[in-house]
């Protein structure tokens, strides 16, 4: 295995930023444990690691939010104390969190002045948006300073975060796991935008759990696994996806499945002819009808905001809509969402922090959040806590939730180990129906091998499942049937996908005409 | 030498509990200087007020004659803020309560000569009803409409005081002054200078059963808060909102329900304070509870045990601030200890670190 050694820049490029000898510690977890890292000017430094491998706190302590315990800072070669964001900020790093912190209600210039010390008295917004925009076109990001936050796609608010911090001075970024919120398409602008600021000497640590990305963008790539280094530095080339894999999860891992015939079994979910709204009041679905049986995975394609988070809305009771959805013989579409909850249907939601957890409360409470008025649990009108206690314990152990303990706030938990607890909660409740958005968003490589595993588990106990991935290779290892949506609407039916289907799929995610015959060629040679 | 803030993950438990001391002692501090500052002997002033509070059992029985309203209207809000409902109406909805017990032997709605054991109860569920369906009003506009609970429960009080004035320099008025006439001995809640005859050492001390009331209210708060579903499904909404949706709570339900509760609470000290000290209706029965329910909430940090050891000590203040010369000092105490509080609250968010200049500030590169 590779050492920390080599931290050695071997090119004569100055580095940025210099963490050396980093160590933060939790209560129970050394996050940190003598980390070195470092970022040359220009470059895109990948951060790869399984989840708690301590890249945030890496990252965090980087951006002045985190005091490291031992360890040394270096910015342009010269030791930094960076007390708060505002020191990092000073010295030129910005951070770009998973959850972007901007206020929906503001404009994009408010939003990118917030935190900033001017203007002093005169709040001068025509000249602030003038030189958001010149910044931005001058990096070549495109911004519109005047919309307001809630307008946008996740993808433009992570443009207005990237923005904000460059506005705000920022030469070193820190991207979080941008990837893990975007679509294909999105991503693909997201590098365009992230090669054009490392052309303008900006420098760029990226944070991300898919190893394909990392290898086609990053210039070094730096893996970490329980608080250490385990390669610094590797250069992309001549290194394989295997490889970066091994040395996250310090074991191989299959990226193939193994798959079960099973035969479907009776309409599990019935969606007849749904139309709803989305948040803003416009149309997002227009007469969707789809059925899942048991038994079977029914993948969702579809390019963000095409309606598959109102279906699955819909589905679970959070959304009002027309129509009928009919779980088991029974129509939940009018609600509430206790009536989805009591006829077995499973969600896993696309928004984990927002929805689906509450932060500030402990692993116990967020285990037993959609179960909580059964048995054992549930004793009259009391809560046994013991009984809620040993079930948390049972699923921690069960789904490898790494947390100091049980009754610490999940807020403090890593990304991909809050995303465990919602997949441990809502699995184990063993569903007639799961509706899983996003299921794998923000797990390592290892993680992902073991979340599929239960996904067709399920499946062959009987469930019916409907998986919404943006990654489409997610939904091809996955599911028996692909249906694309577009515009509100279920355009297309892939019976048993199979890779030879990628373009296909592809071209009706965008809408695309003639697509249908090369579905058709596809499906009747697949 | 320069202080500076960094923000802290997680606070400790004992972090909040010596916060919340600290802020009480550091407040009696400043009391002292501004004390001494206009010539008085702080040390003086605060024996005196401690005897006159605590001093023998007369005074701690009138002690606990004021924490009584304060603990009801101080759970009342500690309720409602649990969920993230600012309701700043406690004391209109007090007022409410108060009409709403008095209009049982008023209207009258129990014909006279009913035995107390009628009256009282019956006066509880008015105070109750009236002072809940006070809260009805921002509790449904909030949850159907989302109409910011604070406005409403605030202009409320107005609405509450100015209907309460108009019964009683009105149609309850006696021989037109501006209170009604007194309450028969039923409708006086029992009081243990009631039992002197049996026990004499209790001969002149007022303390009432609404401090029962209030203890048995705390009691049943506090179980429902940390043991029940429903105690759950709260922190579960005041946490957020969304994913207690998600969970299956009816939220709107909760909102409805719970500012009617609060307003109940509220309702019964109004009830409480007509019925066990006042003996009659006024328009002056209240020298702002529901709002210092408010800070004596915040000073708890919303547990209904610290609700009750709060009330004691603001009710002390409040008492002492009739035995004493100049009478503003314990109002000022009071308003000193909020400041503080509130100030507390940066250091349980924020870690203080002292270091040189040189060190700490950061050198920016180009
Ligand atoms: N504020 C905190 N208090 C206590 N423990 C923490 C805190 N923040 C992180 N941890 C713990 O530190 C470890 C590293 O967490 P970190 O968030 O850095 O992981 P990560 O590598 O970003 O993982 P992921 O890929 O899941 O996002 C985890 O065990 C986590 O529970
Ligand atoms: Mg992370």
């Amino acid at each position: 295995m590779a050492g920390p050694q080599g931290t050695q820049p071997r090119t004569s490029t100055p580095l940025a930023i210099e963490a050396v000898g980093i160590v933060k510690s939790f209560p129970g977890v050394i996050a940190n444990d003598h980390v070195d890292f470092d970022l040359r000017v220009g470059e895109i430094h990948a951060l790869l690691g399984e989840n708690g491998a301590g890249k945030s706190t890496l990252m965090n302590v980087l951006a002045g939010l985190y005091r490291p315990d031992e360890g040394e800072i270096r910015v342009g070669g010269e030791p930094v104390q960076l007390r708060s964001p505002r020191d990092a900020i000073a010295a030129g790093i910005g951070m770009v969190h998973q959850h972007f912190a901007l206020v929906p209600s503001q404009t994009v210039a408010e939003n990118v002045l917030l935190g900033l010390d001017r203007p002093r008295f005169r709040l001068d917004l025509k000249r602030t948006e003038a030189e958001i925009m010149s910044l931005a076109t001058d990096i070549g990001l495109r911004v519109e300073p005047s919309a307001r936050i809630w307008q946008l796609s996740i993808g433009e608010q992570q443009r207005v975060e990237i923005v904000k911090m460059l506005f705000h001075g920022a030469r070193i970024l820190i991207l979080d796991e941008p990837t893990a919120v975007l679509a294909p398409q999105e991503t693909a602008e997201l590098f365009e935008n992230l090669r054009a600021l490392t052309d303008a000497a900006r420098s760029i640590i990226f944070i991300s759990h898919k190893l394909g990305e990392v290898l086609s963008i990053a210039d070094r790539i730096t893996v970490m696994r329980a608080g250490k280094v385990t390669a610094a530095g590797l250069e992309p080339e001549g290194v394989t996806r295997a490889d970066l894999a091994r040395r996250m999860v310090g074991r191989p891992v299959l990226e193939s499945l193994e798959r079960t015939k099973v035969e479907p079994g009776a309409v599990v979910l019935s969606v007849e002819d749904v139309t709803a709204l989305n948040d803003r009041g416009l149309p997002a679905l227009r007469g969707v009808s789809l059925q899942v049986h048991a038994g079977e995975i029914v993948g969702i394609a579809a390019v963000a905001g095409n309606g598959q988070s109102e279906l699955a809305q819909v589905i679970t009771g959070l959304r009002a809509c027309t129509g009928r959805v009919v779980v088991d013989g029974r129509d939940i579409a009018a609600g509430p969402v206790r009536a989805a909850i009591e006829s077995g249907v499973g969600h896993v939601p696309e928004d984990r922090a927002g929805v689906g957890s509450a932060p500030n409360l402990s692993l116990i409470d967020n285990l037993i959040m959609r179960r909580f008025r059964q048995q054992p649990i549930t004793r009259g009108p009391f809560l046994d806590a013991s009984a809620a206690r040993s079930k948390a314990q049972t699923l921690q152990g069960a789904y490898e939730i790494s947390a100091p303990t049980l009754d610490t706030p999940v807020r403090i938990l890593s990304g991909g180990n809050l995303q465990r607890l919602i997949l441990a909660r809502e699995i184990d409740a063993a569903p007639r129906l799961l509706v899983a958005v996003q299921p794998t968003r923000g797990l390592d490589v290892g993680a992902i091998e073991g979340i599929h595993q239960l996904l067709l588990d399920l499946r062959e106990q009987g469930a019916a499942i409907l998986l919404i991935s943006e990654e489409l290779e997610e939904l091809l290892a996955l599911a028996d049937r692909i249906l694309v949506m577009y515009e509100g609407q279920v355009t297309t039916a892939v019976e048993r996908p199979s890779a030879a289907d990628i373009d296909a799929i592809g071209l009706h995610m965008m809408g695309g005409e003639g697509a249908d015959s090369a579905i058709d060629r596809a499906s009747t040679v697949g | 030498m320069i202080v500076r803030l960094e923000p802290r993950a997680t606070a400790p438990r004992w972090l909040q509990a010596a916060l919340t001391l600290a802020a009480i002692v550091v407040a009696l501090a400043i009391g002292a200087v501004i004390l001494a500052f206009v010539g008085g002997d702080p040390v003086r002033a605060y024996l005196h007020i401690f005897d006159a509070a605590f001093g023998d059992i007369g005074v701690l029985s009138d002690t606990l004659v004021k924490a009584t309203p304060l603990i009801l209207t101080g759970l009342a809000c500690a309720l409602a803020f649990r969920m993230r409902l600012w309701n700043i109406g406690a004391e209109g909805q007090f007022l409410l309560g108060a009409w709403g017990a008095g209009a049982i032997v008023l209207v009258p709605i129990l014909p006279a000569g009913m035995p107390a054991f009628v009256v009282i109860p019956a006066m509880m569920v008015a105070g109750a009803l009236a002072g809940g369906a006070w809260a009805f009003i921002p509790g449904i506009l909030k949850a159907r409409l989302g109409v910011n609970e604070i406005i409403t429960t605030l202009m409320l009080n107005y609405i509450a005081l100015a209907w309460l004035q108009f019964w009683v320099f009105g149609p309850w008025s006696e021989g037109g002054f501006q209170q009604t006439g007194p309450f028969p001995r039923e409708a006086w809640l029992p009081r243990l200078t009631d039992f002197a005859a049996q026990i004499p050492v209790l001969a002149g001390l007022t303390t009432h059963l609404g401090l029962v009331f209030a203890l048995v209210a705390t009691a049943i708060m506090s179980v429902v808060l940390s043991r029940t579903r429903w105690g759950y499904e709260m922190r579960l909404i005041g946490d957020n909102a969304r994913a207690a949706r998600y969970a299956g709570i009816n939220v709107a339900k909760y909102v409805i329900v719970v500012f009617v509760i609060s307003g109940a609470l509220a309702g019964l000290a109004g009830m409480s304070e007509v019925s066990g000290v006042v003996h009659r209706l006024q328009d002056r029965i209240s020298p702002g509870y529901g709002f210092t329910a408010i800070i004596i909430a915040y000073l708890a940090r919303l547990g209904p045990w610290r609700v009750v050891l709060a009330s004691i000590l603001f009710g002390a203040l409040i008492l002492a601030g009739r035995e004493i010369q100049p009478s503003g000092v314990p109002a000022m105490i009071q308003g000193i200890i909020l400041f503080c509080l509130i100030a507390s609250d940066v250091l349980l968010r924020y870690r203080v670190r002292v270091g040189r200049p040189a060190e700490a500030t950061a050198t920016a590169p180009t």
